[in-house]
């Protein structure tokens, strides 16, 4: 047994590793993407030949971890909540073929929307696969767990969803490892069709799948977690999960006694549980980091009592993330404040990094499309989504990962011309390039413009699987030769770069400028590592 | 013995090393932990802070409520600013005077540090200046460090050790200019704490 210090994200790797982990996929994403990075760069997963390469995007991650699974072997997949959407064909299903290695889907939520486009809450797809849910609230917690979550997926044949939400996955703590397990032997499922979801066969396994998730909720491995402790004030009973029973006990933490608190952990919960504190307290609140999953599921449609408080009464603000002072307000203590922030504080927005190369690209897009005035530019998930802000406001979309090709196809289709599409290499490797297919196939008059460091940039600069071959893709997709340009996003290039977009703007036709320049911040590390 | 420290500065100021220092010496002094910090868009220049709570007892909350913080560090002086609802009565706040202009409507330095100067415990020192002159220009976070270093309940030794934990890879040079940053620092607010 060691003591190390980890993240949240970080304890969830550790343990993986430690419980005998064959392989890991992910595609990186605020704030999941440190499981895979310390994956990657720990010594015991090299000596244990740990599979641990970056995916192209959540769906391929989840399928080949689902492969590892088919062949007897223990894998894990990590993601942020919107990848779990990317995901979701692959989880879904997971859930009706079952698994045979255990199989567990980390998915990171982030609730405030830190580095997101959405706050949703990854229980839901728990409740919608009928897959087991695993929420821990510390890092000990985290890894603990983790064992428990194979545990659970073998013995149930059942992906296990473990959801963390920013604050946990980023806050550090010291955490206590166990003994480090083997991997599985090599070993095919007993029964040849049992990820054959033929219609007759998939009907027969979904009713399996019902059945196991309604005796999840007396499995002990579940239910050791979920934990009550008695109260002498009985006018308020208080059920928690997840990171917010922190704010709770740091709140109460001088009078530990005096309320009944249940803390749900792991999902299915049973119904006595819940019956029991309700039974026996005159009021229920309930705080959880997220959508008001278990609030809705205590309160059934039914119920408009009084008794019970949380996110849809308003008692708790219904978006954005928890603190402890939002946890002492909701339980009627006190709140101290320090100081006011001073007037003169200014809001310091993130920004692109002096010297960056999307910086130069965007200077040139927002002169060459100048002429043709506003609104005509579709962009994308990553650093370059910046270019929105001033002084560059030169972008009108950011919605999906991909939708930049897709919405400026279908603007195009409306009538809009030019119809621009900014996108970076590594999210044109994760969801552009059917995009660009469809363009290709019915030759829209859209061009794409792929900003390529090299790199996946805003989660910290992990290997894109674009690099070295975004001209060859564009190619084999069907773009042709004479559009299909690349340019240098530098200062000096400016006006052949300006000259080059208005051609292709010009054009009536799919065309593809690819503007190539390394991130500066991966070519500061690279540089410095050559040394 | 507690100690809740918000840290705060910029995107890529190095506020996580300050943060990875103060970790390895509670750890060596078998203290509870848990620190908070902001990865992801935010540090592209963006403003950045982290929740350091130190104490021989379990640590509960990952965030530090209002008005609990001991202690605000900051490599910049008008992020230090930012998070006061934090700073407890008693608390210190120790900054860099040395502002990072990244936005067009940055305030005039001077109304910043007048405002600063309006905290009943601060500390302002010119940790950039103080780096340079100890020979290792980069180390104005570990200077800022130092200079918090005499509000942290715990020996000052187990910061040096920690220090040279962190940057033991990088050879011993770096280590020692990190070491004589560090010591500067802390002289250097020592003697405006009197």
């Amino acid at each position: 047994m060691k003591k190390l210090l980890l993240l949240g994200d970080e304890a969830i790797a550790q343990a993986a590793l430690d419980a005998g982990l064959s392989g890991m996929y992910a595609y990186p994403g605020t704030p999941s993407t440190e499981i895979m990075e310390y994956i990657q760069s720990s010594e015991q997963s090299t000596a244990q030949n740990v599979l641990k390469e970056w995916s192209s995007n959540e769906k391929t991650a989840i399928e080949t971890a689902l492969g590892m699974s088919y062949a007897g072997k223990r894998a894990m997949v990590a993601m942020k909540h919107v990848g779990l959407n990317v995901a979701a064909d692959g989880f879904i299903n997971s859930a009706i073929t079952g698994v045979n290695g255990g199989l567990i889907v980390v998915s990171a939520d982030d609730p405030s929307m830190h580095s997101s486009q959405n706050e949703q809450d990854s229980r839901f797809y728990g409740k919608f696969a009928f897959v087991p849910c695993f929420e821990p609230s510390n890092q000990q917690e985290a890894y603990d767990m983790v064992f428990d979550a194979f545990e659970v997926s073998e013995k149930y044949k059942v992906p296990v969803l473990f959801r963390v939400t920013t604050r946990l996955a980023h806050s550090r703590a010291s955490v206590s490892t166990k003994e480090i397990l083997l991997q599985k032997n090599l070993s095919i499922p007993a029964d040849p069709l049992q990820f054959v979801l033929l219609p007759a066969i998939a009907r027969k396994k979904y009713k399996i799948l019902l059945s196991s998730y309604e005796s999840l909720k007396g499995e002990n491995r579940i239910s050791k977690y979920n934990n009550y402790k008695d109260g002498f004030n009985k006018k308020l009973g208080i059920i928690t999960c997840g990171i917010a029973y922190n704010y709770l006990l740091e709140n109460i933490i001088d009078s530990l006694n005096e309320y009944p608190v249940l803390k749900i952990t792991a999902y299915p919960f049973p119904k006595d549980i819940i019956k029991n504190i309700i039974d026996t307290c005159e009021e229920i609140l309930i705080l959880e980091e997220g959508a008001p999953v278990i609030e809705e599921s205590v309160r059934g449609i039914l119920d408009d009592s009084k008794k019970i408080h949380g996110r849809i009464d308003g008692t708790v603000p219904r978006d954005g993330e928890l603190n402890p002072a939002i946890v002492a307000k909701a339980i009627g203590l006190p709140v101290s404040y320090g100081q006011e922030i001073p007037s003169l504080v200014r809001m310091r927005p993130p920004s692109f990094c002096n010297g960056c190369g999307h910086g130069d690209m965007f200077n040139s897009l927002n002169e060459a499309i100048k002429s043709s005035g506003p609104g005509h530019v579709f962009s994308d998930i990553g650093c370059y989504t910046l270019a929105a802000l001033p002084p560059y406001n030169s972008i009108n979309s950011c919605v999906d990962m991909g939708a930049s090709v897709t919405m400026a196809i279908g603007a195009a289709d409306a009538g809009l011309f030019p119809s621009v599409a900014v996108i970076g290499d590594s999210t044109f490797t994760h969801s552009g390039m059917t995009g660009l297919l469809d363009a290709v196939v019915k030759n829209s008059p859209v061009t794409i413009i792929i900003s390529d460091n090299s790199t996946t940039g805003m989660t910290g600069g992990q290997k894109s699987q674009a690099t070295g071959r975004l001209e060859k893709i564009c190619e084999g997709i069907g773009v042709s030769r004479e559009h299909l340009r690349v340019i240098i996003p530098l200062r000096k290039n400016h006006g052949e770069n300006v000259r080059i977009m208005k051609e292709e703007f010009e054009y009536k036709g799919v065309s593809v400028i690819i503007a190539s320049r390394e991130c500066i911040q991966t070519a500061a590390r690279r540089k410095k590592s050559e040394k | 013995m507690k100690s809740d420290i918000i840290l705060s500065g910029v995107g890529g100021q190095g506020i996580l090393s300050i943060a990875a220092a103060i970790g390895l010496a509670a750890l060596s002094n078998d203290l509870y932990l848990k620190q908070s910090e902001v990865h992801g868009m935010s540090q592209r220049g963006g403003d950045v802070q982290s929740h350091l709570r130190i104490s021989d007892e379990p640590v509960l909350s990952d965030l530090i409520p209002y008005g609990k913080a001991d202690l605000i560090i900051s490599v910049e002086p008008m992020e230090s600013l930012r998070y006061l609802p934090w700073l407890s009565e008693k608390g210190w706040l120790v900054t860099n005077s040395n502002p990072f202009i990244n936005i067009p409507d940055y305030p005039p330095l001077d109304d910043i540090l007048t405002e600063i100067k309006q905290i009943k415990n601060h500390i302002i020192i010119d940790a950039d200046g103080i780096a340079k002159a100890s020979g290792s220009a980069r180390s104005g976070n570990i200077v800022i460090l130092g200079a918090a270093s005499p509000f942290i309940d715990m020996p000052f030794g187990n910061l040096e050790n920690a220090v040279r934990k962190l940057f033991a890879r990088k050879g011993d040079l770096i280590v020692e200019a990190n070491l004589k940053a560090l010591v500067a620092g802390r002289e250097s607010s020592m003697a405006l704490k009197i």
